[in-house]
């Protein structure tokens, strides 16, 4: 196996006297998509702008393609999608990606494809300053998407896209990274994500707090399944007594079950029989994996 | 390399179009000389010389000071501007280099400025050769005013980006454009001319100020211009020193381009510090 595309070792920065990255570590291989996770503050892209040398790192090392942040090799490995992301105004979409394209020394014959593959085809003869934000964000995109990177970096790509567009984009990921790219992608908002990132690295207050796949994160965070269990209206009481678990909306009970206990849970379940018409087990959400992880590093800082 | 510098060189150019900065640049230009070509000269023109000879000796004078703030306005926006509205991130993040970058955006900017200057003289030397029947003998001196315009455009472009490239936000970057014009162009040569006036026939007069003269690209552009110019067309006070230069007028052109090597030289230093 080759080097990681993207390697990071021990990074940290500090601005004054806020400590942005502190002893960061992360790995970005060829074909792989990772979600750098945080809220805002969180240190996503004061990573980023050190990963393309934008500011050098107080300490640590990152190297991009086995060279430094901003050299020709890495400059040439590397594709980018700032958070919000800006155009020369009396410039068209198309006149825009066919300058990038050219920079990267991408055939014009590729620009088209591009604005097509974004949806931007119809809009592409039309002034960059005439674009709403998630256009501006797909203009984005079709640029950093030309000429195969082979590192892509993406700064919440999708705060700006309906979810309609949020599909397509994160299919549009999927093809750049089965094609070879490494993708890192950050997000604050976590309920796109689920199960579309191959690895989903957790950064707080400059701390990454995790970092392995989803399924990793679920089973070592120890955040309970719940179980919501629907039972007749004149049942949900004795449903209710003989599983324990709250009440909720009149007719369904839910219970908090750890993932080791899950069948055990499932059999006293199916025990009951006629009382209950229905359940549905819901894996931890990103969303409370996060806020473990959150909470955790909280906790550990204060004792 | 070559192929980004033209890349970002014909974009800028694009740019100029669409902004109207050509347009405006050129009509600025034409408006100028005209109105020191017909109005200026009628009472001269018919004495002895040839109108356009005229014209081009007011016309130095006239780009002495708008040509450098043309290409000051033009140039102080080139990185500051682009920073302050982030679209440097992008092409900072892509393959080219910022001294390549930089290269772009000078070649291109010349070449907005080169249209407007060619197109505005072009056109006023044009008129005024049809309305005063001129002779045609100050065309090359028309042709020569052109291209060291084009020079003289050439260092404060160079000098503007290296105000651009040391701030962050574009307006103070066009402040500082606007102070560097008054000072270098504007108060530079009434301070030295307030000199010489106060010293008219000492050492000062015929050793130091012709070399603080040509020190300065805005004096040195005119003080070519003067002194290639047929003597007896024009009678000002520098046409008088321009005529008897302790040193070969070519050194004006050197200054010329040693202030714009200098000066990107300086940007592209400053530059490369910049953190987008
Ligand atoms: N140039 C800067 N100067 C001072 N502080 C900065 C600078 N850039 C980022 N920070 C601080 O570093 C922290 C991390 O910021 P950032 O990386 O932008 O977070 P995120 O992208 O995760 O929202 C924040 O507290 C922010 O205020
Ligand atoms: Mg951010």
């Amino acid at each position: 196996m080759s080097a990681p595309v993207l390697q990071i070792d021990q990074v940290s920065k500090t601005f004054q006297s806020i400590r942005a990255l502190d002893g960061v570590s992360l790995n970005v291989a060829a074909g792989e998509r990772v979600a750098l996770l945080g809220h805002n503050g969180a240190g996503k892209t004061t990573l980023f702008r050190l990963i393309l040398g934008f500011t050098k790192p107080d300490c640590g090392s990152i190297r991009i393609a086995g060279e430094d942040p901003g050299t020709d090799v890495a400059r040439n490995a590397v594709s980018y999608l700032p958070e919000s992301v800006m155009f020369p105004k009396t410039l068209t979409g198309r006149e825009i990606v066919t300058f990038y394209a050219r920079l990267k020394s991408v055939p014009k014959t590729e620009v088209d494809p591009l604005l097509e593959r974004v949806g931007l085809a119809d809009a592409a003869d039309r002034y960059a300053g005439t674009y709403s934000k998630g256009m501006r964000q797909r203009l984005g995109l079709a640029q950093a998407l030309a000429g195969r990177p082979r590192l892509l970096l993406l700064d919440e790509p999708t705060s700006g896209l309906d979810p309609l567009s949020r599909q397509d984009f994160y299919s549009l990921v999927d093809d750049v990274a089965a094609a070879g790219s490494a993708v890192l992608l950050s997000s604050h908002s976590l309920s796109e994500l689920e199960a579309k990132t191959d690895r989903v690295a957790i950064l707080r207050t400059g701390q990454l707090v995790a970092n392995a796949s989803l399924e990793q994160l679920q089973a070592e965070s120890a955040v309970p399944l719940r179980i919501r269990v629907r039972a007749r209206h004149d049942s949900v009481v004795e449903v209710n007594e003989r599983l324990g678990g709250a009440r909720i909306n009149g007719q369904s009970v839910e219970l908090l079950c750890p993932v080791p206990d899950k069948m055990s849970r499932l059999a006293a379940i199916s025990a009951l029989g006629p009382l209950v018409t229905d359940f549905d087990v819901s894996q931890p959400s990103l969303d409370e994996i996060y806020r473990h992880y959150s909470t955790r590093a909280e906790k550990e800082r204060k004792s | 390399m070559t192929g980004s510098i033209l890349t970002v060189a014909a974009t800028e150019i694009r740019i100029g179009m669409r902004n109207r900065w050509v347009v405006l640049a050129a009509l600025m230009l034409l408006i100028f000389a005209l109105v020191l070509g017909l109005v200026g000269t009628s009472p001269t023109g018919t004495v002895k010389s040839d109108p356009l000879v005229v014209t081009v000796a007011s016309l130095a004078t006239l780009s002495m000071y708008l040509v450098p703030l043309i290409a000051l306005l033009l140039a102080f926006d080139a990185i500051a501007g682009e920073v302050d509205r982030g679209t440097i991130q992008l092409v900072l993040a892509s393959p080219i280099s910022r001294s390549a970058f930089l290269a772009g955006k000078f070649l291109g900017h010349l070449g907005v400025l080169g249209f407007a200057i060619v197109l505005g003289y072009g056109a006023a030397g044009a008129a005024i050769y049809a309305v005063t029947g001129a002779s045609g003998d100050g065309l090359a001196d028309l042709v020569r005013l052109i291209i060291t315009s084009i020079a003289l455009g050439a260092a404060f472009l160079a000098i503007g980006y290296v105000a651009s490239a040391s701030v962050r936000q574009t307006g103070t970057a066009a402040a500082l454009a606007v102070g560097i014009w008054l000072i270098a162009v504007v108060l530079y040569d009434l301070g030295l001319f307030g000199a010489l006036v106060a010293n008219a026939d000492g050492l000062f007069a015929k050793s130091v100020f012709p070399y603080l003269l040509v020190a300065s690209p805005a004096d040195a552009f005119r003080l070519y211009n003067m002194a290639l110019l047929d003597s007896g067309a024009t009678t000002t006070s520098l046409s008088g020193i321009a005529d008897a230069l302790p040193f070969p007028a070519e050194l004006a052109l050197l200054s010329l381009f040693g202030w714009t090597l200098a000066a990107l030289v300086a940007a592209a230093l400053i530059f490369r510090r910049l953190e987008p």
